[in-house]
């Protein structure tokens, strides 16, 4: 990795999975910023990466702001202590085999994440199912599309995304259902904006029950009532049925189960006006989209966690998929049922099986046969022979103790499970819990009793695939921190421990690919959609080489496929897609007196997860800061809510706080509010500790769109805010968030409780300010240069501390939300020793637009020499008693008169 | 004819009236000046500078005897007035001689109070208010080592810095334990002296002098707590008395000044009075810019303006020691029903504070950084509602309300 070399590599970031052209740059130790952290990365779109032909969203033109190695883990650590690699590996190894000897193998689970590469997911989805012998292996994928696998399995015998992004460029009408793409996806969203502006006659329609910036493309857009997508869809399979858009020839040739499917949708949903009244929608809205559904047979349904977050989410998923079936409107240019992932690589982990109800490359645990196959070609020890715990199952195990040990590597379920409060908890009091992950500080990462440092994105080396199946390599452009290790080193190295040496010899992240290859092409013959067989052979130098292709990769098909059924052949025993009769079902939870709004949860533009990455860098963090829930006008009046304010929104399980955005894209009754706030990030805004435990019977995928809560204003006694160069500990705030900035970390802060007495709020201001965390540990600043301001009966303190005259933190309360803005504060962390009229202007929190007179002359009326040679020169004054004339210096006391006759003989010169 | 106007002292205020007079009405009085100084007017304040040798005598006289005469008033210097016959409308002065006038205006000032304890008539005790106090001190002070300045308010603080100028070594004596405690408060005073102390001046804080020592010259002085501390010059800084002689005689009415309304007539017809000789509701001021009020409107009645009316003024305080500044004004004591702004900035000794009561400016205190001292001094003499700009009044102006701000779209 010499200096300005350019590595290709894929996004770390959502599904679409975008090509980059990554160039480190190792600087000198003079140029960079911190001595551990010595590259200075840029990136830009890959040219030729056929899912982004050189655009990048603004997450990921800024992944080369997050590579630094802030707040990363850089040790093993057992129960808090720093410990060597072996030791590490071998307590884990220990424990495993204890708990497995002791309990059995379905005492220990493995939480992964869509995060992994491919390799990772391989080694860890290989060593639970055949050699611990379970298949308690889930992945945080599980919260992210497993209702849109288990839908493509059920309608097509294999999990298989039939389309190409190419199709969003040629089809004629593209619904997004549940899909804000133009944050979540927005390279996907901007393709189609492209397509949109080249062609305006093709119709964009988006069903959602919010109005989202997707919404600013759309011809229609249906703001159906949570929860009705089946509803809308099943109407739309009578509609379709019954029109010149129904392809019998095709329903006949290549499906099954028509019949049952459309005499139940024409049962329940067989009127536009009966679809319009269950959706709460308009039966004009409802008849322009149908109408264009059959006027526009390149049809491309987008589909993402609007669908799949819901304990109907495959039955909406089938929904959808049974409207293309019966109008043939799959595997050809320009249609098709599209579920677009939200993670780099939840498609890689489905390709390697790596779910509890997967076994592996495509194959499940309902053939023996396929288990019989995977364990022959694994040479398993132990093979798992059913489908293990999901993962609100598997937390809920863990709760019960019947999970005792439990390794979650890369994600962060403590933030991202439903029921959150439950699950740290149920970790807390778990056995051993192992935590590998890049960061130090997650709330996952803060319950675990082990702790392995992992390598991440730039520094590992692997594959991914994307929504359309494009498997792309992620490369590594720099070295990680010393001791951290790439993930499926530390799994193989466990492996090793626990007795699988053999089966577990890698040496390098190539032969785990070639193993994975192979295993997809092990007694195939066609009969599995996976298959990559033809990479089975690959050199080392070709697997570094490796360009994006789309699966299958086989001797039939050797330059990958762009588009799956297109002989309208499927992977059912029947060879035949099969229609699902939908009925469609209202969310487990309903709405009652005591919780009735309904919560919606979602992604903002520039954040992703659960913030490792993104909120490092200033510029993501711009945007949106804060963690917010968006109410309508109507539903905020009635509550009390005001925009700005902090609001509480809390149902049996838990409560949040956050801040009160007025919206007129929400519906009635309907509040969102970001997943992404962590407990590193802000004291009450882990949406999930809300959202209901409750999964779709068939795909396990929580409910996570639709949770009853009840929302009321947070009686916040005093708001407030801190910028401080370094982190500071919040064990003291009530309400805070935090936000990186450009060379200081800001914290919007509240609280409930009145302000203390005036020594008090000092001592307690003090104390914040001067509680640095480093790293592991906290260390305070000894200094006691302080800038005070008391406005006590105001209720307004404010504070601020100094090093060396340079500003180290600073802190702000009123009484409410009306504070100066944190702009010119932050950039005065760009100075160093403050001048007077700065430091004098901290606490004002803004820069005086007073003139700046210069030395006061007249001290009688405060007139400066700046203003009296302004005067002199421009009033063409020629003596003291003209300068007293034109702006009275000198015409009280007169003392300054010697002056201003000096200034005058000086000017006049 | 012109009406006889006699003007009994031409200090800052006297002078500063009489200019504004001819501004107003020039041809309307044939105006007489006496003075008991033995020169024109001259900038008082300006004493200070000169006692530190910042500034020379010449450069603080305003109004010399040329002055006069180019306006054609009859000025007569190291003339006071001994006797005046009100029924006959006659000034007597010091040699006998008498004048008549039409409207006569007493513009005595004040006289320093020289606190009476034993040996307060020694050679060696000044007083701070005049060149003539000036020119003994910059006297002792080629000869003496020590000097005590009794009197830790502003005059004393600035004969201290004048002397210390000179090269002496000063103690200060104050009998409170805050320095300028009518314009200070605790905070303020301590900086002050703190500011003071760096720079060589001492400090005896909350001690009553109980005698001042010495048999031909001054030697020493004792405390009421019976310690003694040495000096060669004693400056007695511990306040003005109204001078009210020449009122007396006339048998004006008399409070702690003479007595005068807000057209600065006293209680006898074609007298008036203005300046720190008098008192207004209540008000007894010793800073010049409430006196040059005053004069302001004392030139508008006598010019006809019976309208003109003078309603009290806010005063405010600064100190000239170079290095050191200080604003004071109003009443910045706390009390139930008022609020205090308070910014300390302790480590570069720099403190200010507001005192609100009903969303107006009671007072207001600043120490180590006046800016902006100005704009809140018009605040408090306009009695404002500062209440849209209160989060950021005591750092001066120029700020932007503070408001909700979405930083995100900042």
């Amino acid at each position: 990795m010499s200096n300005n070399e350019t590595i290709q590599t894929t996004c770390p970031y959502c599904g679409v999975g975008c090509g980059m052209d990554v160039s480190p740059k190792k600087q000198t130790k003079a140029q960079s910023p911190s001595a551990s952290f010595p590259y200075e990365v840029k990136v830009v779109g890959t040219a030729e990466h056929p899912a982004n032909f050189g655009k990048l969203c603004v997450k990921g033109s800024s992944a080369g702001e997050t590579v630094d190695f802030d707040g990363r883990m850089f040790e093993p650590q057992v129960n808090g202590k720093v410990v060597s690699w072996d030791t590490a590996l071998g307590v884990v190894a220990d424990k495993f085999s204890k708990v497995i000897k002791e309990h059995g193998a379905d005492a220990v689970a493995f939480y992964v994440s869509g995060q992994f590469l491919t390799e990772d997911y391989y080694v860890a989805n290989k060593l639970i199912k055949g050699f611990i012998g379970t298949a308690n292996i889930d992945t945080n994928s599980r919260l992210c599309m497993a209702s849109a696998v288990v839908g493509y399995k059920r309608a097509f015998g294999s999990d298989t995304v039939p389309c190409s992004y190419e199709d969003l460029d040629v089809a004629d009408m593209v619904t997004f259902v549940g899909s804000n793409a133009a944050w979540a996806h927005p390279i996907v969203y901007q393709r189609i904006a492209a397509a949109k502006r080249a062609r305006p006659e093709m119709k964009i329609v988006v069903v959602d029950p919010r109005k989202t910036a997707t919404c600013d493309l759309a011809d229609l857009h249906l703001a159906l009532k949570p929860g009705s997508d089946a509803v809308l869809y099943n109407g739309l399979l009578s509609y379709l049925a019954a029109s010149s858009a129904y392809n019998s020839d095709y329903v006949n040739q290549f499906t099954e189960g028509f019949d049952a499917a459309l005499a139940k949708a024409n049962d329940l949903q067989g009127s536009v006006q009966a679809t319009a009244e269950q959706c709460e929608l308009s039966i004009e809205d409802v008849q322009q989209f149908f109408d264009w559904s059959v006027e526009n047979h390149k049809m491309v349904s987008l589909y993402s966690q609007g669908v799949n977050q819901s304990s109907s989410g495959v039955d909406k998923s089938n929904a959808i998929i049974n409207c293309h079936l019966a109008t043939g409107r799959i595997g050809q240019e320009g249609m098709g049922p599209f579920s677009i992932t939200g993670q780099p690589n939840a498609m890689g982990g489905r390709e390697v099986g790596g779910l509890a109800n997967q076994l592996a490359a495509h194959m499940d645990f309902a053939k023996p046969e396929s288990i019989d196959l995977v364990s022959r070609f694994w040479q398993a020890e132990s093979m798992a022979t059913e489908n293990g715990l999901k993962a609100i199952d598997m937390f809920d195990a863990v709760a019960s103790k019947k999970i005792k040990a439990i390794w979650i590597m890369n994600t962060n379920p403590v933030v991202s499970m439903p029921n959150a409060n439950a699950v740290k908890k149920a970790l807390e009091d778990c056995e051993m819990v192992v935590v590998s992950d890049c960061m130090q500080h997650t709330d996952t990462t803060d319950v675990a009793d082990i702790l392995l440092p992992a390598l991440t994105w730039g520094e590992t080396d692997g594959s991914v695939t994307n929504s359309d199946r494009t498997i792309s390599r992620q490369r590594q452009f720099m070295k990680g921190p010393d001791n951290a290790k790439a993930d499926w080193w530390l799994l193989a190295e466990v492996a090793k421990k626990m007795g699988f040496a053999e089966q577990f010899n890698y040496q390098n992240v190539a032969d785990i690919f070639r193993e994975h290859a192979a295993l997809s092409g092990f007694e195939n013959d066609g009969k599995r959609d996976f298959d990559i067989s033809l990479l089975d052979h690959i050199s080392d130098k070709e697997y570094d080489d490796l360009a994006p292709f789309q699966w299958p990769l086989t001797a039939k098909a050797p330059k990958g496929t762009k588009r799956m059924f297109s002989d309208g052949h499927f992977f059912t025993p029947s060879g035949k897609a099969q229609f699902i009769a939908i009925t469609p079902r209202e969310p487990v939870h309903a709405t009652s007196a005591d919780y009735p709004f309904i919560l919606n949860t979602g992604r903002v533009r520039d954040q992703w997860h659960t913030m490792t990455r993104t909120a490092k860098t200033a510029k993501l963090m711009a945007n949106t800061d804060e963690s917010y829930v968006l109410i309508h006008e109507d539903d905020a009046s009635k509550q009390g809510l005001k925009e700005g304010q902090l609001a509480k929104l809390y149902n049996t399980l838990g409560e949040i706080v956050v801040r009160i955005r007025i919206d007129a894209g929400q519906r009635r009754g309907s509040l969102f509010v970001p997943i992404h706030w962590t407990a590193q990030y802000a004291s009450h805004a882990r949406v999930d500790v809300l959202v209901q435990p409750v999964g779709d019977p068939l795909s396990g995928q929580p409910e996570s769109k639709h949770s009853p809560v009840a929302i009321k204003p947070y009686a916040a006694k005093w708001y407030g805010f801190i910028l401080s160069r370094e982190p500071i500990q919040t064990d003291e705030l009530d309400y805070w968030v935090k936000v990186k900035g450009k060379q200081f970390y800001r914290y919007e802060i509240a609280s409930e409780m009145a302000l203390a007495a005036p020594d008090n709020i000092a001592s307690w201001a003090k104390s914040i300010l001067t509680s640095v965390e480093f790293g592991l540990e906290t260390k305070p600043l000894n200094d006691d240069d302080y800038v005070e301001y008391q406005d006590i009966s105001g209720g307004r303190y404010r504070c601020a501390l100094l090093k060396n005259g340079k500003l180290q933190a600073i802190l702000f309360i009123a009484p409410s939300i009306e504070l100066p803005p944190r702009s010119w504060l932050g950039s005065v962390f760009a100075q160093n020793e403050l001048d007077a009229k700065t430091r004098l202007n901290l606490l004002a929190g803004q820069a005086s637009g007073a003139k700046d007179e210069g030395k006061i002359i007249c001290s009688c009326f405060g007139i400066g020499i700046n203003t009296i040679v302004e005067a002199i020169h421009k009033d063409k004054l020629t003596t003291p008693e003209e300068i007293g004339v034109a702006i009275k210096a000198g015409t009280n006391c007169g003392s300054c008169i010697p002056d201003l006759s000096a200034i005058l003989a000086t000017e006049l010169k | 004819m012109k009406q006889k106007l006699i003007v009994i002292g031409s200090g800052m205020v006297g002078a500063r009236f009489i200019e504004k007079l001819l501004a107003t009405a020039p041809n309307e009085y044939d105006i007489t000046v006496f003075n008991k100084e033995p020169r024109g007017g001259y900038n008082r304040i300006m004493l200070s500078p000169v006692l530190a040798g910042e500034k020379a005598l010449s450069d603080i006289m305003t109004h010399g005897e040329a002055w006069f005469e180019a306006r054609k008033i009859h000025l007569h210097t190291a003339t006071p007035i001994v006797a005046v016959d009100k029924q006959a409308q006659v000034v007597t002065t010091d040699s006998g001689k008498t004048y008549a006038y039409d409207k006569l205006v007493i513009a005595t000032g004040s006289t320093p109070f020289i606190i009476p304890v034993p040996g307060h008539k020694l050679p060696g005790v000044v007083a701070f208010r005049d060149v003539q106090d000036v020119d003994s001190m910059i006297e002792a002070s080629k000869l003496k080592k020590k000097a005590v300045v009794i009197g830790g308010g502003l005059l004393g603080l600035e004969a201290a810095n004048g002397l210390m100028k000179l090269g002496m070594d000063v103690t200060v004596v104050h009998l409170e334990n805050i320095l300028m405690n009518m314009q200070m408060d605790e905070i303020s005073g301590q900086l002050l002296q703190k500011s003071l102390e760096s720079n060589g001046m001492k400090f005896a804080m909350g001690a009553q002098t109980q005698r001042i020592l010495g048999e031909q010259f001054v030697t020493g002085i004792e405390f009421a707590s019976g310690e003694v501390i040495d000096t060669d010059l004693v400056v007695m800084a511990v306040g003005i008395r109204p001078n009210i002689a020449v009122g007396q005689k006339l048998g004006l009415d008399i409070n702690r000044g003479i007595l005068v309304n807000d057209q600065l007539e006293t209680s006898e017809p074609n007298i008036y009075s203005l300046g720190e000789c008098v008192e207004h509701r209540g008000q007894v001021y010793g800073l010049v810019a409430p006196l040059y009020e005053q004069a302001e409107v004392l030139a508008n009645v006598l010019a006809g303006n019976h309208s003109a009316a003078y309603e009290g003024s806010f005063v405010s305080t600064k100190l000239k020691v170079t290095g050191i500044s200080l604003f004071s004004a109003g009443d910045f004591t706390c009390s139930e029903d008022s609020e205090s702004l308070v910014y300390e900035d302790l480590s570069q000794n720099i403190y200010r504070k507001i005192i609100l009561k009903d969303n107006k400016i009671k007072g207001a205190v600043m120490f180590g950084n006046v800016t902006g001292s100005n704009w809140v001094f018009d605040q408090l003499v306009n009695q404002a509602d500062v209440s849209a700009y209160r989060d950021t009044l005591v750092f001066g102006d120029g700020f932007q309300p503070s408001q909700h701000i979405n930083e995100a779209k900042d």
